[in-house]
């Protein structure tokens, strides 16, 4: 199936400060029960944004932003797909972090958003540097694997195995997966609990 | 040369090495429930494609399911639609449902392994972080999105980075009024909750070799709060004797010779690990959390520590040096994939007998499944719980996530046997969790406040480990 190659995103940055951010608190529970993902991002930090009436997305300065920046394990919590379904459909092209929990950034892959990491002393400049200016212009750039703001650039990691799925428009996985569908039926044959051949 | 589990089942289930280099893995069992699959089916519809292994997926229903009156149609109609959604995919695409009717209905975390699903050597994937739970039986289990869900129905198979491996030892005895939870509580604790991605946990060491399948479960379940998706314990005599004889396990002479097969799966001595720590048992503390997240813990005897997190306090309303005994409640909450199992009721039912609720606490038990549940009213433990002022309800996720009617209200603090005490997670956004034993949870429903299970007035306080 051919899907989109993401492999530059350049715009406005909105910096959401905090390690450990759960999925709970990216799209709360109560959200979860439409069958659909729709109308997912009107809801993003719901509960965060109420009690703190500054939360940088209830910042109009910040509401062309296509770039999130992000501490430590955000994400962590819940499996649910929604949180980076909620922080894509707000018009979020990629997130960029110290660190992703492991389920979060596998479902960002899946639905091509970018989560690449970078450093806590990067993240601090570049949040301070978009706190001053928010039109400060960041640019994240999957083929260098360096981030760029207002000037200054900064070195991106990112797990190989999403980087080449991102850039090479690989990242909804299911089509790959069905090729060569006899090998799958080859490891289910050769499994007693599947085949019941004990 | 000696290998891990983790390596021996992902060997086991590796398809090819994808162009990206990541492994397309086999899910040898497929657990879905109503929240996470909707659009998964929507996808597949969409792409015209089939589910790949329908045999190899199971469904139930529990995080939308009101626990108080199941009967349908269900009075939220959210839930009704959500419910009617699973049903009409499961009979679409040809999938078993547990579902009320059944009987096996629960928890998915606790039905798969009740019913003998689960098994030693599974690949296991469902749309839900505590998947990590069937790790207790050695299989690598973990959980997984929707964009995921719909790629493991088309293929039963997921692209997967690996991963690797931490070795946890616990050693030693567990003391008294000491349980699995205080455990993988002082686990993550110590190692903070994200010091677990990219690897699994291993849980190894004779206190693991003594725990029962259900404590084993209530350490595998909260290894995704340390930030490890996976976590297991290598399959032994005790995981067998637990799977003999449950409906979906093995019969017969095929039981015999899938236990050869399951045992073979296990780490051998001297494999080797990316990581390992010891930890003595002997000095592990009844627990619980101060903050929001679960490693913001400390022992029932400790104060709130001078590093701790302004912004978790501020939440919390607690102060640096403050204990948590003696904080007062307003809700007790039983239940949960971490702590709603049959050993789990009979621990807080043994607290609470004779004795009566507080009467400003509202307390709730909560099966983890209607076996459970079932279990659990022909020891009589439901009048127990009755007759101390708890609500005894149907089975379901209920007040672990607030995706139902049982939730918190306003700035309600509730002392928790579930797995997280994130902001707003028992559905008030303001509402405050105390994380803590079952055993645990019972005491404060009783005393109105946070105690030591271990001073409970007359209380005969069990035995964990």
């Amino acid at each position: 199936m051919a899907v989109e190659k993401i492999r530059e995103i350049t715009g406005a940055a909105v910096p959401v400060r905090g390690d450990d951010i759960d999925t709970d608190r990216i799209i709360p529970a109560r959200f979860l029960k439409s069958i659909t993902f729709e109308g997912l991002e009107q809801h993003l930090f719901e509960d965060d944004r109420l009690q703190s009436p500054g939360h940088p997305l209830s910042n109009p300065v910040y509401a062309s932003a296509r770039i999130m920046l992000v501490n430590a394990n955000f994400g962590c919590g819940s499996s649910r797909e929604h949180a980076p379904q909620a922080i894509l459909r707000s018009g979020i092209r990629a997130v960029v972090g110290q660190s992703f929990s492991e389920i979060f950034s596998g479902n960002a892959v899946a639905i091509g958003l970018a989560c690449p990491t970078a450093s806590a002393d990067a993240l601090r400049d570049m949040m301070d540097a978009v706190e001053r200016e928010p039109a400060t212009t960041v640019s994240v750039d999957l083929a260098s694997m360096t981030v760029t703001c207002g000037g200054t650039q900064y070195p991106l990691t990112l797990p190989s195995g999403a980087r080449d799925a991102l850039v090479n428009g690989s990242w909804d996985a299911t089509g790959q997966l069905l090729e060569n569908f006899n090998e799958v039926r080859a490891v289910a044959a050769s499994l007693p609990y599947v085949s019941a051949a004990w | 040369m000696p290998s891990t589990l983790l390596k021996k089942v992902w060997d086991a289930h590796a398809v090819r090495t994808l162009p990206n280099g990541q492994t397309q893995l086999f899910v040898g069992l497929h657990l879905i429930h109503e929240v996470t699959t909707p659009q998964a089916f929507d996808m597949l519809r969409e792409r015209g494609w089939k589910v790949a292994f329908p045999d190899r997926t199971i469904g139930t229903v529990d995080h939308i399911v009101p626990t108080r009156d199941q009967r349908r149609p269900f009075g939220d109609l959210m839930a009704e639609q959500m419910l009617s959604s699973l049903e009409r995919n499961c009979q679409d695409y040809g999938i078993r449902l547990l579902d009320l009717s059944t009987g096996m209905q629960g928890i998915v975390h606790v039905i798969g392994p009740e019913l003998g699903i689960t098994q030693p050597g599974m690949t296991i994937a469902c749309g839900d972080s505590h998947t990590s739970t069937h790790g207790a039986f050695g299989a690598i289990a973990f959980g997984i999105g929707t964009s995921q869900v719909r790629d493991v129905l088309a293929s039963q198979c997921l692209a997967m980075d690996p991963l690797k491996v931490r070795r946890i030892v616990l050693g030693g005895r567990l003391q008294s009024g000491v349980y699995a939870k205080d455990v993988i509580l002082e686990i993550i604790r110590r190692l903070g909750v994200k010091a677990g991605v990219g690897f699994a946990y291993e849980y190894a060491g004779d206190t693991f070799e003594r725990m029962s399948m259900d404590e084993r479960m209530t350490v595998c379940n909260m290894s995704i709060e340390g930030g490890a998706r996976v976590g297991y314990v290598n399959p032994d005599q005790t995981t067998f004797d637990y799977i003999r004889g449950r409906p979906f396990a093995p019969q017969g002479d095929n039981f015999d010779r899938a236990c050869a097969w399951w045992q073979s799966m296990a780490s051998d001595p001297g494999a080797s690990y990316d990581d390992e720590i010891t930890i003595d048992a002997a000095t592990i503390q009844p627990t619980v959390t101060w903050g929001i997240n679960p490693g913001q813990s400390i022992a029932i005897d400790d104060r709130i520590p001078a590093s701790a997190d302004e912004e978790a306090l501020e939440f919390m309303d607690f102060r640096r040096g403050q204990p948590l005994k003696g904080t007062r409640i307003d809700v007790a909450f039983v239940g949960s994939c971490t702590n709603g199992r049959l050993s789990d009721l009979r621990e807080a039912a043994r607290v609470v007998r004779g004795h009566r609720v507080a009467p400003h606490v509202k307390a709730l038990a909560v099966p983890g499944s209607q076996s459970v549940r079932a279990a659990a009213e022909r020891e009589g433990l439901d009048r127990v719980f009755t007759e101390a002022g708890f609500e005894w309800r149907g089975a379901g996720c209920s007040m672990c996530l607030a995706m139902n009617p049982d939730r918190l209200e306003g700035r309600q603090i509730c002392a928790s046997s579930s797995n997280r005490n994130f902001k707003g997670r028992q559905g008030s956004p303001t509402g405050r969790t105390l994380l803590m034993s079952p055993a645990m949870v019972a005491a404060a429903a009783v005393a109105g406040e946070v105690v030591d299970v271990r001073e409970f007035a007359s209380a005969e306080v069990g035995v964990g480990g």
